[in-house]
């Protein structure tokens, strides 16, 4: 009874979010599972009007198996990358600039995180322009940028070249989220204490020690959250490559885009099965994030 | 080191939500009818037209709710489901229109939440789709019923041209009944751009596709200021494909491609990608960046020679004031005369309706004469009957030629507009088309996997 009377009040709030989560997050990703391992490859399948049987993991080779796959796989992998290094190079160099006191900081900071609240279709519709293909005499956006400062030689076909479009698609995804990585590394650099700063100037430490030996080292965990946060939206990039490109345009292809071509298709066997294959990805890139905060928060 | 930990987990929280939003928003609108550019002018027009020729009901006892699914929601089209109303007021009183459709717009979403609503049992009584084998994973779900016997109730089977009925028919059955028709081979050419490189500006038809790789040719060298043929991104390159394999294989040959006649992997096939792949090196650079307008606004302007589109063009060619013959030319496309590359908005009952009867008064009113004239001036397409004097009822002149020539030519289905290939026939042609124009396939990889795509 007293046991009840302890637990009892927090059970009861948890409970709703405890249900809700299980069926619509855990459940849901058991039922895409079991989808993932029948031939439901047809609507008609799927309604129950004509059988679907258990096949097991076949659909995931069969998958992995296709050339169009391990291209979109490889484009996945290529736009993390882009996307990645570059919102982190630009978030830590402009935190690291305005960790200098730079005048209007307040200002500078809103423009920089400005981009982060537009919606990724309505940025994606610009940049579709910017990104315009054509070159010499009718070119237009970026490429007629260039050709106005003298960088002709810059022109090209952004996103409408296969092996290397997706990166074209990373610049939009690095100019909306850099300010975001900016306000992380922001926030970890006023974080330190002002007298580690004096301390190590007063032991007579130069401007770039200080930041390589006392600075730095303090803004890894700081680090490791931007790493997951941009490596996971970057997973699940599907709004602006939809926006910019087609879902059919090869270009462009990732996990993401296939899922959903193969839903409407009513394929709800495949689409399940590279909603399972892109939940795995992203479990890699989660888990030892969890893992390392877990491990931390016991140490404290 | 507390202050970093919340500052990283608020900036999280709102990465996460920011994660979660966006994508609600249909950029796939893949529009394969008329577009936006409504013809207001028509509207008065159809208006007076709709006289006393009224045919009456042919249901009996059509009352109650009618829910209708369909994605004509802006535009012409939109003006065109408002002639269709009144029709059906005239003729069912006592029906109550619901339009469950979605502004989301066309392809894309609109067919997703239809989906959605079939599989949770909350169907319409009617949906919007492309005649032909589009509708293909609905009937093998036993999501629509055959509609056979409304073609004889509604005297329908002399009225639609013998090929369309062949066409939609499928061991004996009929699951929709077209509203209006459109024309995918159509090429649009800019009579100023002809005669700068020295071709023929007052007919745009060419013989074979041959002749027309050469006038592309002709513009490259005579007119190097101007883009030979302007082409959208990849939905629109599968259209020009189409209309290349009905001018190499002609329509028997067109058709054997979709009964098993014609080998998708055969010589002709290859040699007709190989023209597909000669007249696309003629193509502006950006047809990535582009719908079908913006190759017709090229034309329109003066900036390109041809292009080849479906005849819901003229819309755009009207609303920027460019007048055929003058302006502009239009033929069939490269050796397609005498075909007529066919696609069309169908609607069926739905399985399981809450008011079938209701579907079938709208039935009626979408293939009734009234309806068809009424629908089809607006919206700028043909009506599928062919008892209907178009030149006495006000039709567009491209509109009578249209239609002419849909009662005599033959009629094939269209690949990229559904009615010649299932849902997912066309996501694997369109992704083989998109791969092989971008350089990342050569021939007979494209052809393979074409191939593959009809399996």
């Amino acid at each position: 009874m007293r046991k009840l009377r302890r637990y009892g009040p927090p059970l009861a709030l948890i409970a709703p979010s405890v249900f809700l989560i299980g069926v619509f997050v855990y459940g849901l990703i058991i039922a895409s599972f079991q989808t993932s391992m029948t031939d439901a490859h047809t609507s008609a399948q799927f309604t129950g009007v004509q059988e679907t049987h258990f096949v097991g993991l076949q659909n995931y080779i069969d998958i992995l198996k296709t050339d169009n796959f391990q291209h979109s796989l490889r484009n996945l992998l290529l736009y993390t990358v882009v996307f990645l290094s570059g919102t982190m190079f630009f978030g830590f160099l402009w935190a690291f600039l305005l960790d200098k006191r730079a005048r209007a900081e307040g200002f500078i900071r809103s423009v920089y995180l400005f981009p982060m609240a537009v919606s990724s279709i309505a940025a994606g519709v610009v940049w579709k322009w910017l990104l315009n293909a054509n070159t010499g005499a009718r070119a237009s956006g970026l490429n007629r940028l260039f050709q106005l400062i003298g960088l002709d030689f810059l022109q090209n076909k952004w996103w409408s070249n296969y092996n290397w479009g997706i990166a074209a698609i990373a610049i939009p995804a690095i100019w909306q989220m850099s300010g975001y990585v900016m306000a992380l590394f922001l926030a970890g650099f006023r974080g330190i204490p002002n007298e580690l700063r004096e301390a190590a100037r007063v032991d007579g430490a130069n401007e770039w020690q200080l930041y390589r030996h006392v600075i730095f080292p303090q803004l890894s965990p700081v680090a490791l959250s931007a790493i997951i946060i941009i490596g996971h939206m970057s997973l699940k990039g599907f709004d602006l490559i939809v926006a910019i490109a087609k879902p059919a345009s090869y270009e462009t292809r990732v996990p993401a885009i296939d899922m959903y071509q193969f839903q409407t298709e009513g394929n709800y066997a495949n689409a399940s099965t590279v909603g399972i294959i892109l939940l795995l990805v992203v479990l890699v890139l989660i888990v030892p994030y969890l893992v390392h905060t877990a491990r931390a928060e016991k140490n404290r | 080191m507390r202050r970093i930990s919340i500052l990283v987990a608020g900036a999280a929280a709102i990465a996460l939500t920011l994660g979660g939003c966006g994508g609600s928003d249909d950029k796939t609108t893949e529009s394969t009818d008329a577009g936006t550019t409504a013809a207001a002018e028509d509207t008065a027009a159809a208006e007076e037209t709709t006289e006393s020729t009224d045919t009456g009901a042919l249901v009996a006892g059509a009352s109650g709710k009618l829910d209708i699914f369909t994605w004509w929601t802006a535009g012409s089209e939109a003006l065109g489901l408002e002639e269709l109303q009144k029709v059906l007021a005239a003729k069912y009183p006592d029906i109550e229109f619901v339009n469950g459709g979605t502004a989301a717009g066309q392809g894309g979403s609109g067919k997703e939440v239809l989906q959605t609503r079939m599989d949770a049992g909350d169907e319409p009584d009617t949906f919007q789709a492309h005649a032909g084998k589009e509708m293909q994973d609905y009937i093998n779900a036993d999501q629509l019923t055959d509609v056979g016997y409304l073609y004889d109730q509604f005297g329908l089977r002399n009225v639609f041209p013998e090929d369309l009925i062949t066409m939609l028919t499928q061991d004996g059955k009929i699951y929709s009944i077209p509203s209006n028709v459109h024309r995918a081979n159509v090429i649009w050419a800019s009579v100023p751009v002809l005669e700068a490189a020295g071709l023929d500006a007052t007919n745009a038809y060419y013989a074979s596709i041959d002749d027309f790789i050469a006038a592309l040719e002709q513009v490259k060298t005579n007119a190097p200021d101007y883009i030979p043929l302007a082409i959208g991104t990849t939905w629109c390159q599968v259209h020009l494909l189409e209309t290349v394999l009905i001018a190499e294989l002609g329509a028997d040959g067109y058709n054997g491609l979709f009964d098993g006649t014609t080998d998708w992997g055969g010589a002709e096939v290859l040699s007709a990608l190989g023209k597909f792949e000669t007249i696309m090196s003629y193509a502006n650079d950006d047809h990535n960046d582009m719908e079908w307008e913006p190759p017709i606004t090229m034309i329109i302007n003066g900036e390109a020679a041809f292009s080849i589109m479906g005849d819901w063009a003229p819309a755009a060619f009207d609303a920027a004031g460019s007048v055929a013959g003058s302006d502009y030319l239009y033929a069939p496309s490269p050796g397609t005369e005498g075909i007529f590359d066919f696609l069309a908005d169908a609607y069926g009952v739905v399985n399981g309706a809450p008011n079938p009867t209701a579907a079938e008064a709208w039935l009626d009113v979408i293939s009734s004469r009234e309806g068809q004239i009424g629908f089809n001036k607006v919206k700028g397409s043909i009506p599928a009957r062919t008892d209907i004097d178009l030149a006495a009822e006000g039709f567009s002149e491209y509109q009578i030629s249209a239609s002419e020539d849909f009662g005599s030519n033959a009629i094939v289905g269209s690949i990229q507009h559904g009615c010649a290939v299932t849902i997912a026939q066309g996501n694997a042609i369109n992704l083989a088309v998109s791969k092989f124009v971008s350089g990342a396939s050569d021939l007979e990889t494209f052809q393979s996997e074409l191939v593959d795509a009809m399996k």
